[in-house]
């Protein structure tokens, strides 16, 4: 197989997909079978994603790929696989994740969490630039 | 719960059952008939008078409310006597003793405060508390507040001397019209507050503070005043204020 450069995340049985809209927007499910140009069959037994065809245009493709089952497998294969590449915890780590994680805590801070964050940075920033500060003295 | 009636209407005006009919159902007739005496209290209308003279007998019996002597000729209507009350106003929520409150108009706008507890005319008692923010012991209606999901512990706060007539101004001598106003006049008097009403805060204070001392930055945020900025989705947050 040459080396696509082009793109980076293809369309492919065990890509990693996290879901825009719909009833289980915000979580990942795998692509079992490609169906045709617009939908695929996608399944998610660890993240709670029933087997299903969706819409490439609801779904956004990730970095992620699950190795090894064949195309069109059962949900039991998949969870297997899935499992043991510990793509949930792959997921977790990266900045995506973390970006989405970050939005729904702001969300659901109080404004007493918005005051003391502000406090908070604050110091940080005191600390921060005074250290800045002493480091341009000595130059 | 509303009892269902025994009778009904089959159309409008034609009853299910006679008047026989509810009668026998009523069954009143197999009750023991209980004969409960009112009892009236006596009310005096007569007096006796003695009179003087002696061939008018004495005494007379005379009516207490003499009737008058005259008639308005034309009857004057008699205003309704209203039967409504005021109902309590019914406390939002997600205001309970302890919430943390932010003042939205007044003289403290923007300042947040501690709910105390709701009086019986629907206002709110909040207070700054005066020592950390300088809002003192007040009262706000709760239109003009906006509750956040911050609440301390004021149970050990004693708050039975705040009720609605602690507020009632005092009424000042009037002095129209006397050498006092005139010499009143250009140099204002600063009012005073009085001593009872200083150590009342004073002592509601102490009993705060004591309680947010425990709770790490609350001194600095009760100090703060709330304002929005530009980043803050002011939609977003206030359909779940918190």
């Amino acid at each position: 197989m040459t080396e696509n450069r082009a793109f980076k995340r293809l369309v492919e049985v065990g890509r990693v997909v996290f879901i825009d809209s719909g009833e289980d927007a915000g979580k990942l499910a795998v692509i079992v079978e490609i169906i045709d140009h617009n939908r695929a069959l996608i399944d998610g037994p660890s993240t709670g994603v029933a087997r299903q065809a969706h819409a490439f245009r609801d779904m956004t493709l990730t970095d992620l790929v699950v190795r090894g089952f064949p195309r069109g497998a059962g949900s039991k294969v998949i969870k297997k696989y899935f499992d043991k590449e510990d793509i949930l915890i792959k997921w977790n780590k990266s900045t995506w994740a973390k970006k989405l994680d970050n939005r729904t805590r702001r969300a659901a801070l109080t404004d007493f969490d918005r005051f003391k964050l502000l406090k908070l940075k604050k110091q940080r920033r005191f600390i921060v630039q005074s250290e800045i500060a002493t480091l341009r003295k000595n130059k | 719960m509303a009892r269902k009636p025994r009778n009904r209407f089959l159309v409008p005006g034609v009853p299910r059952y006679s008047r026989s009919k509810i009668f026998a159902k009523k069954a009143l007739y197999k009750r023991k008939k209980e004969n409960i005496p009112k009892s009236v209290p006596e009310v005096k209308t007569t007096k006796t008078v003695p009179i003087k003279g002696d061939k008018n007998g004495g005494e007379r019996v005379v009516p207490l409310d003499k009737a008058p002597r005259f008639y308005p000729a034309e009857d004057v209507p008699r205003p309704k006597k209203s039967r409504k009350v005021h109902k309590t106003t019914k406390l939002r929520s997600s205001i309970t003793p302890g919430t943390i409150l932010i003042l939205l108009s007044g003289r403290y706008h923007g300042r947040r405060v501690v709910f105390l507890r709701q009086l019986k005319s629907g206002l709110l008692l909040v207070t700054g508390p005066f020592k950390i923010n300088g809002v003192p012991i007040k009262r706000v209606n709760q239109s003009y507040v906006i509750a956040t999901s911050t609440k301390i512990d004021i149970s050990s706060c004693s708050l039975d001397k705040f009720d609605d007539s602690y507020f009632k101004r005092e009424k000042k001598p009037s002095k129209k019209g006397t050498e006092e106003e005139f010499f009143a006049e250009g140099q204002k008097q600063k009012k005073e507050i009085p001593k009872e009403k200083v150590d009342d805060q004073i002592e509601i204070d102490k009993q705060l503070c004591a309680n947010l001392k425990k709770i790490p930055h609350i001194k600095d945020y009760l100090r703060a005043r709330f304002s929005l900025s530009k980043a803050e989705a002011i939609n977003k947050w206030l359909c779940e204020i918190s």
